[in-house]
């Protein structure tokens, strides 16, 4: 009988080599006459592992990784395909530690199926919530997503629920669901893996944002740093739409629903909604005034859902499985389960979700093991770079949205970026204001000559010049951005920068910190 | 008109013809033409702007927003070294340091055999396996120095 093996396609596993892997892996087997079929898979998130090899036993699938293809014959030799025992073995995978903590719902399928495969999809629990959705009338399906407590995970954490509504109470001609998948956030991955590892969910979700809200097209923004992405989702909707899960009668639902991929062209700022909508216009991506909300005037001058990949991918469950469900993880006002992304300089980096609660701690050693580099960590970002810088005195907050925000930081897209004692802080201070330059859109003035004029007032302040009027300075600045920009670009770069200078104010002296080799 | 001028023409129509009707249809254009020629040649521009009946100065400044897209041709290869956080937290500055000193280029700067344009890039989705890069759609994790010099010699050797 042919055995099972999987190999992720994931972009990650890829770039440490999971094709070369593949490939040795079938040429050894049509060397030996072995019968294997090869499955390429999402990656299951833990990349410290990757690319990770897991083959079907009559015991469950169990893993092998991180796998090189010199290690490949002696895999043979091992008996891997029964199961075998061998230095790289890492036993059942559902039995990893790293995974066996976590609380998978968003992330209930990634790594487990053929991302293309729409047979694969509906064994494992797939179209079930669109199936439950079509049962109800639109009003009906926005009040389960409020229930169920789901706030945007692209940054803003607004409630998914009363956006929808505001796109159902708003008639017109056409309406439209647009997936915000620019994730342009540094250590952020999460849509990524969703893309490229369990396409249809996401699908699913704008479907069902479309049958609640009576929009019948939709579009997916996918940014240009993410080829494998957008190829992968081309293919998935190509394939859903031949099956009847897309196109004009969606599951025999009488109901249409369109989707699209569009590509973006290396703009941070068309991550922010108004600029997204922008650049689909096939525009410069210049962010809008609100009001009017895209929710009522959003692409063309319609009403339009935007979400996050992650919102909209964590929608099919919630119908599956029940508002109240997905409402009992999580704390406060913060409910459900995050996939949360470890970056940077840690051991085991990798993607965890877990329910809101956990704490950055927890995060970042037993999950993470700790600094990559073995050093102590220093500093840490969570939010993407319009996050604030943490010390470790911080590290017992709860990730939880309200927690971060009474801290001054942001629990954002879920992403963690790890910095050991090597770090210069007044460098990456300096990086946050010159990275808004480079991305501004140029709109306001606080944001586009502000964000130059602190990097050269930071400048100052580490050459030791006017020190005191030099930080007085690079203080007003920050206050004026974050005051009068109109988006949280302009309106947010302080916060790395402000916290930076806060809590590691040594790091701004004039002789710079004897780098430790 | 030569015969490269022909070509590029002919190209940029069938993309135009194939593409101006869509809504929002500028950036799957400019895409289609960069994904075709490399780049965004300046007679795009003015066939574009008559193509959507819009001013070349409204298809510049769109061209010119956006980072992705180019006015010039690049290299055979184009080399894209992230910048961002994660990937400084694991050596970016030294790796961008040393692909500049071994390439002989700065950013944006193509070498001079033509073989190599050097690109930063503000993450790649590849955080966990930092310092990452990607060569045309190929993306890498983990990138030290001398992975780096590798890749690029198998590259040049591949030529
Ligand atoms: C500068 C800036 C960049 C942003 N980038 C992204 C992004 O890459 N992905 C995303 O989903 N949201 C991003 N956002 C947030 C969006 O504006 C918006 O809140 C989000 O698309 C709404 O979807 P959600 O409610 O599902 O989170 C960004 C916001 C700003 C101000
Ligand atoms: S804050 Fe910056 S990016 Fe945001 S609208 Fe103003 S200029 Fe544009
Ligand atoms: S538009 Fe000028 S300050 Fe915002
Ligand atoms: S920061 Fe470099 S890949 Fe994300």
């Amino acid at each position: 009988m042919s055995t099972r093996i999987y190999i992720p396609c994931d972009s990650s596993a890829l770039s440490l080599g999971a094709e070369a892997v593949a490939s040795a892996i079938t040429i050894e087997a049509s060397r030996r006459k072995a019968d294997i079929t090869l499955v390429r898979n999402g990656s299951r998130g833990l990349y410290w592992l990757e690319p990770m090899v897991e083959v079907e036993t009559a015991q469950g699938r169990v893993a092998y990784g991180p796998v090189a293809i010199d290690d490949v014959p002696a895999l043979y030799e091992a008996d891997f395909l029964k199961g075998g025992q061998h230095a790289l073995s890492l036993g059942p995978t559902d039995k990893i530690p790293f995974l066996q903590k976590q609380e998978r719902l968003t992330f209930a399928r990634v790594g487990i199926t053929d991302p293309l495969s729409i047979a694969d999809y509906a064994a494992h629990d797939g179209w079930k919530g669109l199936k439950a959705a079509l049962a109800m009338d639109g009003a009906t399906v926005v009040k389960q997503v409020t229930d169920s407590g789901l706030r945007g995970r692209g940054g803003a954490a607004f409630p998914a629920g009363i956006k929808w509504k505001t796109v159902l109470d708003t008639s017109a001609d056409q309406k439209y669901v647009v997936c915000n998948a620019d994730e342009g956030d540094s250590g952020t991955y999460s849509d990524r893996m969703i893309m490229e590892g369990d396409p249809y969910v996401l699908i699913e979700g704008m479907t069902i944002a479309g049958v609640a809200v009576g929009a019948t097209r939709g579009y997916i923004y996918v940014r240009s740093e993410y080829p494998h992405s957008c190829q992968v989702l081309a293919k998935a909707i190509a394939l859903a739409r031949a099956s009847g899960y897309l196109g004009p009668d969606v599951m025999g639902s009488g109901k249409a629903f369109e989707l699209e991929v569009r590509k973006g062209a290396g703009a941070y700022i068309c991550g922010e909604e108004t600029s997204l909508l922008e650049s689909l216009e096939g525009k410069r991506g210049m962010v809008r005034f609100k009001p009017p909300l895209p929710a009522i005037a959003g692409l063309f001058g319609k009403p339009t859902v935007i979400n996050n990949v992650i919102t909209l991918a964590s929608v099919p469950i919630i119908f599956a499985n029940g508002a109240a469900h997905y409402r009992d993880f999580g704390v406060g006002r913060s409910r459900g389960t995050l996939p949360i992304q470890l970056a940077g300089n840690l051991k085991y980096c990798g993607l965890v979700e877990k329910a809101f609660g956990v704490t950055l701690r927890e995060l970042l050693y037993d999950y993470g093991g700790g600094s990559a580099s073995g050093r102590p960590i220093r500093a840490v970002q969570v939010g993407g770079p319009l996050g604030a810088y943490l010390p470790e005195s911080q590290f017992d907050t709860p990730l939880d949205y309200e927690a971060f925000m009474a801290i001054g930081a942001m629990v954002g897209h879920g992403g963690i970026v790890a910095f050991d004692d090597t770090v210069d802080m007044a460098g990456m201070a300096r990086y946050a204001m010159e990275f808004c330059a480079i991305e501004s859109c140029g709109k306001c003035t606080p944001c586009r000559i502000g964000s130059t004029r602190g990097v050269e007032v930071i400048d100052h302040i580490v050459a030791g010049s006017e020190r005191e009027k030099n930080i007085a300075l690079l203080e007003d600045l920050c206050d004026t951005m974050l005051n009068g920009s109109l988006c949280a670009l302009g309106g947010m770069t302080p916060f790395p920068v402000q916290s930076a200078l806060k809590y590691f104010p040594n790091d701004f002296r004039a002789a710079p910190r004897s780098k430790v080799a | 008109m030569s015969d490269h001028e022909q070509d590029l023409n002919a190209v940029i129509s069938r993309i135009l013809e194939e593409r101006k009707a869509y809504p929002g249809a500028l950036l799957p254009i400019l895409h289609g033409i960069q994904d075709a020629l490399g780049y965004v040649p300046r007679e795009a521009i003015a066939q574009i702007a008559l193509g959507l009946n819009l001013s070349r100065a409204e298809i510049h400044g769109v061209v010119s927003f956006y980072h992705y897209f180019r006015t010039s041709p690049p290299g055979r290869h184009t080399v894209y070294l992230c910048r961002a956080e994660s990937c400084q937290s694991m050596g970016a500055n030294q790796l961008v340091e040393h692909a500049k000193a071994k390439l002989g280029v700065d950013f944006h700067e193509t070498t001079r055999d033509g073989a190599f344009t050097l690109e930063p890039i503000y993450c790649l989705g590849n955080c966990a396996c930092s310092p990452a890069m990607m060569i045309d759609d190929e993306v890498y994790g983990r990138v030290t120095p001398e992975r780096f010099e590798e890749v690029i010699r198998i590259l040049k050797e591949a030529a």
